[in-house]
């Protein structure tokens, strides 16, 4: 943790120094990003879910939705036939159900 | 005032474990959460390399919330403390400023490809201009609705500093049936198939002289998140325009048709922007200027104030660039209003600081603040609605108790 936080702030300030005034840095600024703050919770089709969702986004995109009666199964079939639709996500047909199935009853 | 009281609770909390625990860790001390005060409100507070503790709302891509109370200690929000929105994964982790280029293309007599040092030899230009998110304070519709379920955090005003577009496009030489200029930066899809972000304006706006290249923020390079090392600037207009780490200005002789602008980002197209909670619009064109808002920084809800003596309430207001005329103040849920004391004037695009001395009666109070702004927008009493939960700007409403 402590590396990761300190490393890029180092580059950067490499950086700053070289582009403020000449622009002769010498190095690409990096910058490392800190671990995942949330996973997918335990549940049915854990593994196709941590896959096809997890391959574009973080846990916490679903978490973090509303909750309640009115986000059930007919609000997480639309945001995956939006993610397949829209997004182009190449989830398999016959994976859908077992997704959303997931969804309903971690969310 | 949405983490105020969390960090109330969370101090509480810290409290007992102090007096059970032996070893103190000062960024523990902070709390690991904050709740936001709406369902599902919980989250995370993160640590990011340039960024002080903000609210995690994603991981990957991240988008971090600025806590509220940042509000509160001036005009300006701190870079370290400006939130952070991003659509796609597909975010760039290292960046040479020596070899990175912004491309201008498309129906222009010169295409060019410009380097940071050559943006930064062509004159500067600079503004004050709050970047608020589309969706800033979407937790708070109801009925709820997807996307990123933010509070009031979503928002942050910085002085800008760069090359104006105008002159950018005028070095390139705009052919005569250009109609749109579109925006593309670094980050991208994981996935092919995912539209890549890409934002559009129409050639007027782009050439309105204001509508930025900017390379620094309050002073310093921008923070990596913020898009480093070039950022559109878009004043007035919500954030999604302010393309980060911008690198493709494309000139089109149409209206561009790419999914972020045609599909995604639009409001419904009528007086209100809005419709009848739960109903979807008839028509919706692309989303543009800020609402008119206005927020109390100095009390959060449920805060103890004093009674029978004065006590200052401070907060901010801003605008989608006409500017804010007044900002008035009610101590008794609606009922009176009294105009606060404007604060220094950055601009029309920058938060408006007020203030205004109260003296509460013992017992609960709700304190609500409206904004006018110089185009005689002012904000509803009661919150409008849109499917995408966008464009949010009730008068706000904070509870306290005098004692």
């Amino acid at each position: 943790m402590k590396r990761s936080i300190l490393l890029p702030l180092a580059a950067f300030a490499v950086s700053i120094l070289g582009t403020g005034i000449a622009a002769v840095s010498a190095k690409p600024v990096t910058y490392v990003l800190p671990d995942e703050a949330t996973a997918f919770k335990p549940g049915p089709n854990l593994e196709t879910v941590q896959g096809n969702c997890g391959a574009c986004h973080s846990a916490d995109y679903i978490a973090t939705q509303p909750q309640g009666p009115a986000f059930k199964k007919a609000f997480w079939e639309a945001e995956v036939t939006k993610m397949i639709k829209v997004y182009g996500a190449p989830i398999d047909e016959a994976d859908v159900p077992k997704i959303v199935e997931y969804l309903v009853q971690v969310y | 005032m949405i983490d105020r009281r969390a960090l109330f609770k969370q101090s509480g909390a810290l409290l007992v474990a102090l007096g059970t625990a032996a070893v103190f860790d000062p960024l523990r001390a902070f709390a690991d959460t904050v709740t936001l005060p709406f369902d599902n409100g919980e989250r995370p507070l993160v640590k990011y390399p340039q960024k002080r503790l903000m609210i995690g709302m994603t991981s990957r891509p991240p988008q971090l919330e600025t806590p509220f109370s940042v509000f509160n200690d001036g005009p300006i929000t701190p870079n370290d403390a400006f939130f952070v929105r991003y659509h796609l994964a597909g975010i760039p982790l290292e960046i040479d400023p020596d070899t990175f280029t912004v491309e201008v293309k498309g129906n222009v007599d010169k295409p060019l490809k410009l380097s940071l040092a050559e943006l930064r030899r062509m004159p500067s230009v600079e503004i004050v201009a709050v970047n608020e998110c589309s969706g800033n304070s979407r937790g708070f519709f109801e009925p709820r609705v997807a996307g990123g379920q933010l509070g009031n955090g979503a928002m942050g005003n910085a002085r800008w500093k760069g090359v104006s577009l105008k002159a950018v496009l005028d070095r390139a030489g705009v052919q005569k049936d250009a109609r749109q200029v579109t925006f593309n930066g670094l980050d991208g899809p994981i996935v092919d198939k995912t539209p890549d972000f890409v934002k559009a304006l129409d050639i007027d706006q782009a050439r309105n002289g204001e509508v930025m290249l900017a390379y620094s923020m309050n002073g310093q390079d921008l923070p990596f998140l913020n898009g480093f090392p070039v950022r559109l600037v878009v004043p007035g207009y919500y954030g999604t325009y302010w393309v980060k780490h911008l690198s493709e200005i494309t000139v089109i002789d149409s209206v561009f048709d790419g999914y972020w602008m045609k599909t995604a980002y639009r409001i419904p197209d009528n007086d209100c922007n809005c419709t009848e909670p739960g109903t979807p619009p008839k028509t919706t064109i692309p989303i543009g200027r800020l609402t008119v808002r206005s927020f109390i920084t100095s009390v959060g809800n449920d805060a103890k104030v004093a009674a029978g003596q004065p006590i200052t309430l401070k907060g901010i207001a801003f605008d989608g660039g006409t500017g804010i005329k007044e900002v008035a103040v009610s101590t008794d849920d609606g009922k009176s209003w009294t105009p606060a004391k404007l604060g220094q004037d950055l601009g029309k695009y920058s938060f408006r600081e007020w203030q205004l001395p109260v003296t509460l009666a013992a017992g609960p109070h709700e304190l609500k603040v409206r904004a006018t702004n110089n185009g005689g927008q002012t904000q509803p009493m009661k919150p409008l609605w849109n499917p995408a939960g966008y464009l949010r700007n009730v008068v706000e409403t904070t509870r306290v108790t005098a004692t």
